[in-house]
């Protein structure tokens, strides 16, 4: 470990590794529920008769859906307690995510969402020392095709 | 529903149809159901005071999905969103309400954004775009990037 760095050789080790796997099916009230929540009426979210006509055939949901970084917040919750366990600081902010849509994901899906740390950054900022990790999400559909890649960036200091 | 929009109605320069958004406190707890986060940052007014942030926060994966709602509304069902991200730079305060269903005052907050680049690649129709949520005095909260696949030619 360098001089005052915040990053410990446990958190460098915690790189690359799969450190939650889920699996979880996607539901059409949920989708609606989600829908609504956001305000988005789009017939697609919305209306299983008109989307079963679509060539999607089914419910979809939007971009965004399978949540941050899975659905729920048991995905989250281990992933901070690795971190903290591998001695990273203790105050957290959401630093934001970008999400990469491979293909359509609609309602009775059943997604396996699998959780690594892909990269571990350090710089000093208006916080002071702050550490940048970026997480990946890879979800894979029922038919083993990869739907979507997320990454999130958690900010700790 | 709105025309089709097509890569060939767009320049780069071209403005995304806003969207207005009005984030309240009923909203807030209804996105807690829905999403599944129910960090109490966004509905305990002594919580939220404790860790500094004043008052209860609008989250900000509902903003990260009204960038969503901007951008599928804008593509039509023909266009495919292919990546979005945005990061959460500013806070964003919910109105109160005033009955079951009427907010009270106050801030309005407009989803925007603008085409940046348009190149073909693989076969596909490709724009990217800059986008970003602004609060009531026209500060970009929630900016972000998004990549779309639209259909060739002209809208009719």
């Amino acid at each position: 470990m360098a001089d005052g760095s915040l990053i410990t050789d446990a958190l460098r080790n915690l790189i690359g590794v799969n450190l939650d796997t889920m699996v979880f099916k996607v539901e059409e009230g949920a989708i609606q529920r989600y829908a609504e929540a956001i305000g988005d009426p789009n017939p697609l979210f919305n209306d299983p008769d008109f989307a079963s006509k679509t060539k999607y055939g089914r419910l979809l949901a939007p971009p965004g859906f399978t949540g941050w970084p899975a659905k729920g917040e048991r995905t989250l919750e281990k992933l901070v307690a690795s971190l903290m366990k591998a001695g990273a600081p203790a105050r957290i902010l959401d630093g934001g995510v970008e999400f990469e849509f491979v293909e359509p994901i609609g309602a009775g899906d059943v997604l396996t969402a699998t959780t690594k740390i892909a990269k571990v950054a350090e710089r000093e900022t208006s916080l002071g020392k702050t550490m940048f990790t970026t997480v990946e999400i890879t979800f894979v559909n029922q038919k083993g095709n990869v739907v979507l890649r997320s990454w999130a960036t958690i900010i700790q200091f | 529903m709105a025309k089709q929009i097509c890569y060939q109605d767009i320049e780069v320069g071209t403005e995304i149809t806003p969207l207005a958004k009005i984030a309240t406190t009923r909203m807030l707890v209804q996105w807690a159901g829905a999403s599944g986060d129910f960090n109490p940052l966004h509905y305990d007014d002594d919580f939220a005071k404790a860790v500094g942030v004043g008052a209860p926060i609008v989250h900000g994966a509902l903003k990260r999905a009204w960038l969503g709602h901007l951008m599928t509304d804008w593509i039509g069902d023909e266009g495919k969103l292919k990546k979005l991200s945005c990061r959460y730079r500013g806070m964003d305060y919910p109105r109160k309400m005033k009955t079951m269903e009427e907010p009270c005052d106050g801030e309005t907050w407009w989803c925007k954004g603008k085409v940046t680049k348009k190149y073909e690649e693989g076969g596909e129709h490709l724009v990217e775009c800059e986008i970003w949520v602004e609060n009531g005095k026209g500060e970009k909260t929630t900016p972000g990037s998004a990549l779309v696949a639209l259909p060739a030619g002209k809208g009719k």
